[in-house]
């Protein structure tokens, strides 16, 4: 209670514990020792709340990471978009949601293998991908991102709607499909499996798109198309061509992306992929849009941002805390954390 | 030459305040006739409020060439602070119109601080960047207002932040009650006090745009080191357009809050930017006439004619937006359009995103 | 130019349609609606049925509650007309769960030619739609929106004013959100089911803060500690760790949830993959966890709620309303379905026995029903509560049923 004292600012007892500012008021002297103190309020021994605080530290971190690897790999996808086509692909939040449900009907209505139902979403999502693009998009290429970008809000649109007319509204529970236990390491601290899974897959993804990008003929060809579209065409390249592929390939990693973000967090309903897909897209931006580390890099920071700004300021306001981190960040650094800095031409 | 390009323009902008006038003469005849079902009826004050936004958002993304994805935000700093003005006046025997002026007044005032201190560190940065940090405004201010309260009692006005307790004397009342938002407002917006707003607006946009200050915002649009090298102070003509702009989008608000019961910090939330940004891009960029009619069919259409559809009245819609901005960027069919009005030909401004 | 042409030319055709549309739906209200959502009833020979009205959110984030209660309105307006005489028809209009989207669904029904209302069923759009409703006094009961806004009349304790007057038309078929958190509080505290109590409530929405506000001041007064309270909002709420692990740290052997199922879900999936295992209170919104597609029950084994309606109840009403449901809709149905269809047969029993002039004005039906509803010899006996009965409040007087999940089903508590 004591700990109420150190904000007069008009707070009642009443609702005293809502706003943390206690916990941050103290912690700002005693690093994050408010949350052994409030602990109920058991005095320990110094040592033992040290490892306390240290415990709950590590554990936020890990659920930070747990949430910032599935932003990582939708910002995946996103920022492989991005970098090519110069859109923002607001449908790409749907298209995961379309991968999820895919997989989940697979896996829990026909109980097959997750593995299936990962190819399964991967193929259909490929499929949807490709056909959105050869519809919607592929005959704006010529005018304004921004027509793109509108088009894109209408896909967004008709998949939302679409989904929920095919599927109903209901909530669906997504299955566990990693398991639902993890690694322990110290006592109560367990990494869940899907962490792990999803972490693993990032990092192969990441692995694979930059061999992808820098080895390949098709690969080339993108970035070539991301430098600078006419130039592409004059060397050769068949721009049309290499965006669709980006759109397949982007389409692919939403499903995979859609699995992971609902095995981590299984409420499916047809908007479960557009908070995520913007979450994500501003992890993409934060990273440096484009970049393909950097979007990885991006949805980690943004997830243990997130988490931390609940845990030690509040949860209220987690939300507007991230967007705040996130403006600083740009400010200081104006093209993200590992984006490139382009030079300007007159 | 040149007198032909500004008449050419003015004729632009005369063609934009004649269709306004004339839709505002037709549609208040018919609701004076009592011939409007009350279904349109009740859209035509919000609708204002949207073409008021898309238009200010217009000055942003057409003619300042920034794309902002968080115009929403500075409808909410408008409708809230206006809201709350007209319900701080209320009982003080002040008329509904000089209350309703009042809210827009200052909801355009408040939402201008908010595009200076929203501004002067987002028009540092750069095309998407920017688009990214005007979001992420957006739900700051979203937040904020979600959890602010604020009430009056004889003593006048209390704010509190995250606590509702705001320790409010007897006799008083509940303004802005934090997720609950602002209920039990008295509907205060009329659909003249919208028109007026709307040509203020036209007046002020299509005058700056012709004016010195409009030249050089166009010029940063167009290339900002060449406009830079020729002395244009960037900074600040990107401001003031982004103020503007700003100002505009709180009078919206205000209008908007002041024609519902009930306003949430939530409405304003990132959708609402993108739909006001859909009107926008429709409308064709730059486009002031454009704007105002997207604004109005995307508007209206899913409130009224598509609910015949039912289950499918969003799905159609859905269609209906990708379709209007497949055809109206078609080049096939623009070519066609070209020859059947060959005077019109005139090139359309284009943001550098 | 050419671009401004055609937008024009286009718009110019859908307003046209607009209006033509508005038009028909507005003169002829004695035509057919022309949507899907009508009811198969039709005349038969007994007068032209009585137009009840809805809205809800039919599509986006919070389509299960509006789609649930238009299910459980229809089949009780089936129910109805198959009986013969007084006939009804049902028509939902989709408001997205966004006050001004709703007024609009509002006055699309007013145009219809509405005569009583089942109002909205999420609480900020009712607060909206209650006072139109009363502005053009047309008798509104809602099956879920449990905002004290929406009713209008309560006395704020600290100003000792009204902040909105009570609107004398409108009516609660679902509990009113102060009730549920003092008589959670109370039944915390006289069961002695914790010592140390955490809650996470949703602080964007009005139902959870309400409940949460009127909980926490109920557990100051009986001397509840509440040990950690953390919030969530839309945009948030795919993560609970924080709150669990605040929840946890700080000791709490119950949690108390003001919130709606599918968000109680996330947190009890969460909470049991870190082991954390207190008791889970939860309220009305809670109800339909266990019938969640792919949730395991096990999960939820323990939970203590309060609740109105249990659909795995024996009784005879509930278990035909359940299998009718299942066989129309493929689901099983939530609180909200129960509480809308209780609406439509409260509204009929109001009626049934009246003498209705063909055509009755939704004004004077407003006059009839107000009058019944409010009268002490009314009284209904539905699927959310047994003889429930309303006074000028407009709030219905039925108790909650402590429920605890015990083997994947609700057991009574008391």
């Amino acid at each position: 209670m004591a700990l109420f004292l150190l904000y007069p600012i008009n707070i009642t007892l009443r609702r005293g514990t809502r706003w943390k500012r206690g916990k941050r008021g103290a912690g700002s002297v005693r690093g994050f020792a408010p949350y052994a103190e409030s602990g109920g309020g058991a005095p320990g021994q110094p040592e033992a709340k040290l490892e306390v605080v240290s415990l709950s530290l590590v554990n936020n971190l890990i659920n930070g990471v747990s949430l910032g690897s599935v932003y990582a790999i939708i910002a995946l996808g996103y920022t492989m978009v991005y970098g090519i086509a110069k859109m923002l692909n607001f449908a790409h939040g749907d298209v995961i949601m379309v991968g999820a449900y895919i997989c989940f009907f697979i896996c829990s209505d026909f109980g097959m293998s997750p593995i299936l139902g990962i190819l399964a979403a991967v193929l259909v999502c490929t499929l949807l991908g490709v056909l959105i693009e050869q519809l919607a998009y592929k005959p704006l290429r010529q005018v304004t991102s921004l027509a793109v970008l509108i088009t894109a809000i209408g896909v967004s649109y008709f998949l939302q709607n679409a989904a929920q007319l095919m599927w109903t509204s209901n909530p669906r529970i997504f299955p566990a499909i990693f398991g639902s236990g993890g690694i322990q390491l110290i006592g109560d601290l367990t990494i869940p499996y899907k962490t792990l899974v999803t972490i693993g897959a990032c990092l192969v993804i990441m692995a694979g798109l930059i061999l992808f990008t820098g080895k390949t003929r098709t690969g080339k060809a993108m970035r070539a198309c991301s430098e600078d579209k006419d130039a592409a065409q004059l060397m050769g390249i068949n721009v049309n061509r290499t965006i669709s592929i980006t759109f397949a390939i982007g389409s692919a990693l939403a499903a995979v992306a859609g699995v992971l973000l609902c095995s981590a967090y299984p409420k499916l309903i047809p908007t479960t992929g557009s908070m995520p897909g913007i979450k994500a897209f501003t992890a993409a931006v934060f990273g440096g849009i484009g970049s393909i580390p950097g979007a990885f890099l991006g949805g980690i920071l943004l997830g243990v941002i997130e988490i931390f700004s609940s845990a030690y300021l509040s949860t209220e306001l987690a939300n507007a805390i991230v967007f705040l981190v996130l403006i600083v960040i740009l400010l200081v650094k104006p093209t993200g954390l590992l984006g490139k800095k382009v030079s300007e031409k007159v | 030459m040149k007198r032909l390009i500004i008449r050419k323009k003015s004729r632009k902008n005369f063609i934009t305040y004649g269709v306004v006038v004339a839709a505002f003469i037709v549609l208040a005849s018919v609701v004076s006739a009592g011939a409007m079902p009350s279904a349109l009826q009740g859209l035509l004050v919000p609708m204002c409020a949207y073409i008021i936004a898309a238009i200010s958002l217009n000055l942003t993304v057409g003619v300042l060439g920034e794309l902002s994805l968080g115009h929403a935000g500075f409808m909410s700093v408008g409708a809230f602070c206006g809201a709350t003005a007209a319900m701080a006046l209320n009982g003080a025997g002040v008329p509904d119109w000089a209350r309703m002026a009042a809210a827009v007044a200052v909801g355009a005032l408040l939402a201008a601080v908010a595009g200076v201190v929203v501004g002067v560190p987002v028009l540092r940065l750069r095309g998407d960047y920017l688009a990214i940090v005007t979001l992420a405004f957006g739900e700051i201010i979203k937040t904020v207002v979600t959890n602010l309260y604020v009430g009056k009692d004889p003593a006048g006005l209390r704010v509190g932040f995250l606590n509702p307790d705001i320790g409010l004397g007897k006799g008083g009342m509940m303004i802005v009650n934090g997720p609950n938002g602002i209920s039990g407002i008295t509907k205060i917006s009329t659909l003249t006090a919208g028109f007026v707003i709307i040509l203020l607006c036209l007046i002020i946009i299509f005058n700056l745009v012709d004016s010195r200050s409009g030249r050089a915002i166009m010029a940063l649009r167009d290339n900002r080191i060449a406009a830079e090298s020729v002395g244009i102070n960037a900074t600040q003509y990107k401001l003031m357009a982004f103020v503007i702009s700003a100002a505009m989008a709180g009078a919206a608000g205000a209008l908007y809050a002041l024609s519902q019961n009930t306003v949430t910090a939530n409405k304003f939330d990132f959708n609402t930017s993108i739909l006001i940004l859909v009107f926008v891009v429709l409308g064709g960029l730059g486009n002031m006439l454009g704007s105002i009619v997207a604004a109005t069919v995307l508007y209206i259409l899913p409130e009224t004619w598509l609910r015949q559809f039912s289950d499918y009245r969003m799905l159609i819609y859905a269609v209906v937006l990708i379709l209007m901005m497949l055809i109206t960027n078609n080049a096939k069919i623009r070519i066609w359009m070209g020859k059947l009005l060959p005077h019109k030909k005139e090139k359309e401004g284009e943001a550098h995103v | 130019m050419k671009k401004r042409f055609l937008a024009l030319s286009l718009a110019l055709l859908l307003v046209a349609g607009c209006l033509a549309a508005c038009g028909d739906n507005g003169g002829s209200s004695a035509a057919p609606a022309s949507t899907a959502s009508t009811a198969g009833g039709g005349d038969n020979g007994s007068g032209a049925a009585i137009k009840i009205g809805g809205t809800g959110p039919l599509t986006g984030g919070a389509a299960i509650y509006g789609n649930a209660a238009k299910n459980g309105a229809q089949i009780a307006v089936d129910e109805i007309n198959a009986l013969g005489g007084l006939q009804l028809e049902l028509r939902y209009e989709d408001d997205v769960h966004d006050p001004e989207k709703a007024v609009t669904a509002y006055n699309t029904l007013k145009d219809w030619g509405m005569q009583a209302f089942l109002g909205s069923v999420t609480s900020k759009p009712a607060v909206a739609t209650s006072t139109e409703a009363n502005n053009d006094h047309i008798f509104f009961l809602t099956p879920s929106a449990s905002s004290t806004d929406v009713l209008g009349g309560v006395e704020n304790p600290l100003t000792e004013t009204i902040d909105i007057p009570r609107k004398d038309n409108i009516f609660q078929m679902c509990f009113v959100d102060p009730n549920q958190g003092s008589a959670s509080a109370q039944y915390i505290y006289d069961q002695k089911l914790g010592t140390k109590v955490a809650v996470i409530y949703k602080n964007d929405d009005v139902y959870s803060t309400g409940i949460y506000n009127s909980f926490a001041a109920k557990a100051q007064e009986l001397g509840v500690a509440i040990v950690s309270t953390t919030t969530f909002t839309d945009d948030t709420s795919t993560d609970f760790s924080v709150q669990i692990a605040d929840a946890k740290e700080n000791g709490a052997d119950l949690v108390f949830l003001p919130m709606y199922y599918e968000a109680a879900s996330m947190i009890l999936i969460q909470a049991d993959s870190v082991g954390y295992k207190p008791q889970w209170f939860g309220v009305d919104g809670m109800d339909g966890i266990l019938t969640l597609d792919g949730f395991n029950t096990e999960l939820a084994e323990g939970v203590m709620l309060l609740t109105p309606f249990n659909a795995d109840s024996d009784d005879e009403a509930t278990s035909k309303f359940v299998s009718t449901y299942k066989e129309k809709f493929g689901d099983v149905p939530n609180q909200f379905a129960a509480d809308a269809y209780d609406c439509v047969w409260s509204i009929y029993n109001a009626i049934k026995d009246e003498e209705l002039p063909e055509g009755i004005s939704a004004s004077d039906l407003c006059d009839k029903l107000i009058a019944k509803f409010t009268s002490p010899d009314f009284s209904y006996d539905g699927l959310t509560g047994e003889s429930m009965t309303w006074d000028e409040t407009g709030a219905v007087s039925k108790s909650p049923k402590g429920m605890v999940i015990q083997g994947g089903a609700y057991v009574g508590l008391d």
